[in-house]
């Protein structure tokens, strides 16, 4: 449970963290709460040569809704997200999830931002990023650009940063008369990473039909995945029990679990059966049906 | 109810008085193995194998030794040349310090790597080069018997296959005649999986040869320092270690649960380190190694209970295989190999009982140790529970109602149990009467009766153990042919105050509160004034140790006997005080008074100033005792534990909404301590039966080497657990105290698959093995609908 060696650099800007990176090559990696990467160091799976600590870097932690969005800066700690008042009123789905994500001490450090960008199907957020199709920020060398969660996810551990890019904001959806969202993921055990999880976020027109939905899975794919099927089953229409239980079958059907120590193939499809409908029916509860 | 004797501020038996422990444990100031620093310590890693059997072709220790701070690298074949590099087991067998060239199962040690500091040691530990040649391993204990199964211990002369041994127990033939004609028989095979005992602090050693003074130093993290002393002395004695140079200190000790009575390879390797480099070395086991080397329980329990067709227990049958890994290292003290597993025929009165068990070689860690039991009780009880259930499930009755049909009554003790063993008190029948109260099991059972006709899954389950602790009468219990008693000595100084020195080991446990209250009650010296002192050999009594929940029946015996024979003394000094002769001196607690005129009276604090300053012709100056205690008997708590749960079918999540604990330890000298001890055994029950398992691939791979897998329960999965008592005081204790620590993780398991089978029971599933988890009872509704 020691790391190898590796050397430290505190980054005390943007652009600073980018430059280091650049110059340091493949061998550095960003750490923001260092909660992903740390215990792959000290397994050493993982042996950076450098780690450019991007935790301290100020301006990069805010949640604020602008125009139509919701804003998320990267280094935005989970405890922060859970604590933040706006977060607590409007966006109920990113209190479901983070009352669900490890425990305090990891929450106080670890960072939102972080969680996405490790890359891990079995962290909660890409889940509830695909469901609200959010927008992810990154800075790199050669400025901002803007990715769709769709194309951010490219395999394990792997997304669309290039080494140097930092992600800087997140961008979901603003909370609205008609929306609703709610994650829940089984776990065997507090703290524990899901067996199953589902983040469903669906919006409403004006009477009553579905205009948007998203469903989002957790540790179900090698990938983050969302389940187009049952979205294109429920957008456009009035839902009913039926059609939640058709979008849940869907969800079971298309996930791509494999058999573990947390339960076989058969009963992580049956759970995303299961977790879909219930969440189905919280975020209906929630857009106000 | 115990009726307390003693005022707060004496602080007796019976007082809920707060943790004298307490104060350091909460400002972070417990002293802990991997606290202590010594000048010019070393750093000791062990290397481990990735193979779980394996022959070792080479160790190319340069590229270790070309890491920085590297300063050695110590093989088998290092030890070999002292003869270190085996150890006798406490069962007769023998274990591997360093492996020569095979290693018996993954995770086992392979050589040392010692450095200037713990990350130097870490990076030799990554660099060395060690070549395997991997073999089939047994990871089956079922198959480990094949004909065909490769011989895995080549090594013990006259060994041909991997049995180890057998051990019976009981009337085979009057036992099976009894089966064959009656009414209702029920057969299970039950496993008691392999569990690790997850203590927070890992096992870990700091040894320190001086070679000047020839002195051998080892702090340790034992819950038997003298014992280590002993078996140090005995096993390294032929490389000059002598036991009056050795002195083994154990310091606080953060959780044992059995996982810190055995002798590990480290520890050996740390001792022989210093002592041919001449530096304290210092070895600490991360969470993976201290999780994958040794275990409890793994046993495969075949068993059978037989009835008449009204529901009386005629007969009990338990033929078990068991799984010592590749070496039976038991931490097993008593005189039998499977320890108290014969308290397997349960709170039950009936005649006929016939328990076997044949123990195998494996390719996996060895052991076993006694997590939170006295050694295999945890088994044995989960067996009959279980196997009561199920025949109340065969006869249509209810599960109480059988229990109580059956049990032994409160007359009958000391009550000759089938297998042997003399039960000394109990009340077993109002004990599951207060716990049924406690819980409303009658309105359970309308509420689910109710819940079944809408399809829902509710159970309840009960358990009404018998446990057997306190190690133990010599005729039953030995280390190393040593007599299982226990001691303490008691120092009372001029002014009062006293300190008191025992041979225990707390881990947790609170004995310098506890110990501190006993000799309170005999002497009214206010338990604040009495210091308690454990785990230095050099200083405290010999005893054997914390286990077994052995500190109160033995040492806390030892201490009441102790302070009894100085109030002796102390009436003499006091009758010379008041000059009246002896016999017309009377004790109450904390003064001596003459007899019809109690305004005469001298308090102890007087009486022990007298035994330094004014001390009667003839009489030996000081006050101080010694008493070694070897208890006639085992104590036998019992309990009566009710679960009751509800099963979402859907998603196979079980929420126990209710768990009710009715002990009965005899006479309690803290309740809230025993409370604590209760809460912690009920969470360590709950572990197994819904939690924890070590599981293994078929090569012999650790597949939950980590608390990421290894899944502990926390607060946050303990339901809310209620506690209760009965009181039967053990008749032959000297306070009529019996143990409790263990009693909790021995009957919570069996209660809780009572609870869980009970609430499937309506879809045909008649037995789930532990842990029972979600995806298990999801899995069970599939294969059941």
């Amino acid at each position: 449970m020691i790391p190898a060696n590796f050397t430290y650099h505190r980054a005390n800007s943007l652009k600073e963290a980018i430059s280091l990176v650049e110059s340091l090559g493949e061998e550095a990696k960003f750490m923001s709460g260092g909660h992903s990467l740390l215990p792959m160091m000290k397994l050493r799976f993982a042996t950076p040569e450098h780690i450019v600590d991007i935790s301290k870097i100020e301006g990069l932690s805010f949640i604020r809704e602008e125009g139509d969005l919701l804003k998320i800066g990267g280094l935005t700690t989970q405890s922060e997200m859970e604590y933040s008042e706006l977060i607590r009123r409007n966006y109920p789905i990113f209190l479901d999830a983070i009352k669900l994500t490890a425990d305090p001490s990891v929450r106080n450090v670890g960072t939102i931002g972080g969680n996405i960008a490790h890359g891990d199907a079995a962290n909660d957020q890409p889940a509830l990023m695909l469901a609200m199709r959010a927008t992810i920020i990154a800075e790199g060398p050669n400025g901002r650009k803007s990715i769709p969660i769709d194309e951010f996810f490219h395999g394990f551990y792997m997304t669309a940063l290039e080494p140097a890019d930092v992600l800087v904001e997140i961008h979901v959806p603003k909370a609205k008369k008609g929306c609703g969202g709610a994650y829940y993921k089984m776990e065997r055990k507090v703290g524990d990473y899901a067996t199953a999880g589902v983040a469903v976020y669906v919006q409403l027109d004006g009477n009553g039909t579905c205009s948007e939905a998203g469903i989002g899975l957790t540790n179900v794919s090698a990938v983050p995945m969302r389940v187009d099927r049952a979205e294109d089953l429920l957008r456009g229409k009035k839902i009913t029990p039926d059609l939640i239980d058709q979008a849940g079958a869907l969800a079971a059907e298309d996930c791509e679990p494999t058999s573990d120590l947390r339960g076989s193939e058969a009963y992580k499809r049956s759970l995303v059966h299961t977790l879909t409908k219930r969440m189905l029916n919280k975020a209906l509860e929630r857009a106000g049906q | 109810m115990f009726k307390c004797k003693t005022s707060a501020e004496v602080g007796g038996m019976g007082h809920s008085v707060k943790r004298k422990e307490d104060a350091r444990f909460l400002h972070g100031k417990g002293k802990y193995v991997d606290d202590v620093k010594l000048p010019g310590m070393l750093h000791m890693v062990m290397v481990r194998s990735p193979y779980a059997y394996a022959k070792i072709t080479s160790i190319n220790k340069d590229s270790a030794l070309a890491v920085p701070g590297v300063l050695a690298v110590i093989t088998g074949q290092d030890l070999a040349q002292y003869n270190l590099h085996w150890m006798p087991t406490l069962l007769s067998d023998t274990q591997m310090v360093l492996p020569t060239d095979t290693v018996m199962h993954q995770n086992q040690e392979v050589c040392a790597i010692i450095a200037t500091d713990r990350y130097a040691a870490a990076d030799g530990a990554d660099a060395i080069e060690i070549e395997y040649e991997p073999m089939t391993a047994i990871v089956d204990p079922f198959k480990a018997l094949d004909k065909d199964a490769p011989l895995l211990r080549p090594d013990k002369e006259g060994q041909k296959d991997n049995h180890i041994y057998h051990w019976e127990r009981g009337n085979r033939e009057k036992t099976d005649a009894a089966i064959a004609k009656a009414d209702v028989v029920v057969t299970e095979r039950i496993y008691l999986p392999r569990i690790h005992v997850a203590s927070i602090e890992t096992c870990g050693c700091v040894a320190s040869y001086d070679k000047d003074t020839e002195k051998l130093l080892v702090y340790l993290t034992t819950q038997a320092p003298h014992a280590i002393r002993t078996v140090v002395a005995l096993v390294a004695g032929h490389v000059g270690l002598s036991e009056e140079k050795i002195r083994i200190i154990s310091p606080d000790i953060g959780g044992g649960f059995g996982g810190k009575v055995p002798v590990y390879p480290a520890y050996v390797v740390a001792i022989a380190a210093t002592f041919l480099i001449g530096k304290p070395v210092k070895w600490i086991e991360d969470r993976s190694e201290n999780l994958t080397n040794g275990f409890a329980r793994d046993y495969h329990m075949d068993c059978t209970l037989a009835a008449s067709k009204d529901g009386k227990i005629q007969a009990f049958k338990v033929k078990t295989l068991a799984d010592h890994g590749y070496t039976d290292s038991s931490a097993n003290p008593s005189k039998y190999p499977t320890g108290m597993f014969s308290i397997c025929t349960g709170s039950y009165d009936y005649e006929h009982a016939f328990a076997e068990l044949d123990a195998v070689y494996t390719n996996k860690a060895p052991g076993g140790v006694a997590y939170r039991c006295s050694f295999r009780v945890t088994e044995a009880v989960h067996a009959i529970e279980r196997m009561v259930d199920k025949l109340a499930h065969k006869l249509d009755m209810d599960p109480a109602m059988l229990r109580l049909n059956n049990f032994i009554k409160k007359d009958q003790f000391p009550y000759a149990s089938p297998l042997g063993w003399s039960y000394d008190s109990g009340d077993y029948e109002a004990t599951l009467k207060k716990a049924m109260e406690m819980v409303g099991y009658d309105d359970f059972k309308k509420e689910q009766a109710e819940k079944r006709k809408q399809g829902k899954l509710m159970g309840i389950g009960i358990c009404t153990f018998t446990e057997v602790v306190g190690a133990g009468p010599s005729k039953d219990f030995d280390i190393l042919g040593i007599a299982m008693f226990d001691s303490a000595e008691i120092r009372v100084h001029p002014t009062g105050k006293a300190l008191a020195r025992f041979g225990t080991k707390s881990q947790g446990q609170g004995h310098e509160t506890t110990y501190a209250q006993i000799l309170a009650e005999e002497l009214g010296i206010p338990y604040t004034d009495i210091e308690i002192e454990e785990g230095d050999t050099d200083t405290a009594p010999y005893g054997l140790g914390t286990y077994a929940s052995r500190s109160t029946p033995t040492a806390g015996a030892a201490a009441a006997i102790a302070a009894r024979k100085l109030r002796d003394k102390g009436k003499k000094i006091a009758a010379y005080l008041l000059e009246v002769s002896e016999e017309d001196i009377e004790w109450e607690v904390g003064k001596y008074f003459v007899k019809g005129a109690p305004d005469k009276s001298k308090t102890i604090q007087d009486v022990v100033f007298a035994a330094y300053t004014n001390i009667p012709p003839g009489m030996e100056p000081g006050f101080e005792a010694t008493h070694y205690y070897d208890p006639p008997n085992l104590t036998f708590p019992n309990g009566a534990y009710i679960c009751v749960v509800e099963i979402d079918k859907e998603t196979g999540v079980i929420d126990v909404k209710r768990f009710v604990a009715i002990d009965d330890c005899g006479n309690i000298i803290n309740p809230m301590i025993v409370e604590g001890q209760i809460h912690g055994g009920l969470t360590q029950g709950i572990a197994p039966a819904m939690y924890e398992a070590i599981q293994y691939d078929e090569e012999g791979n650790v597949l939950n080497g980590t608390l990421m897998d290894y899944l502990v329960p926390t607060a946050v999965e303990s339901p809310h657990w209620e506690t209760g008592h009965t009181i039967t005081p053990s008749p032959h204790h000297p306070l009529g105290a019996k143990g409790v620590a263990e009693s909790p993780t021995v009957g919570a398991p069996p209660a809780i698959a009572n609870a869980i089978i009970d609430a499937l029971s309506p879809l045909g599933i008649q037995h789930l093995d532990i842990p029972i988890s979600p995806d298990k009872v999801w899995e069970a509704i599939q294969a059941h609908s």
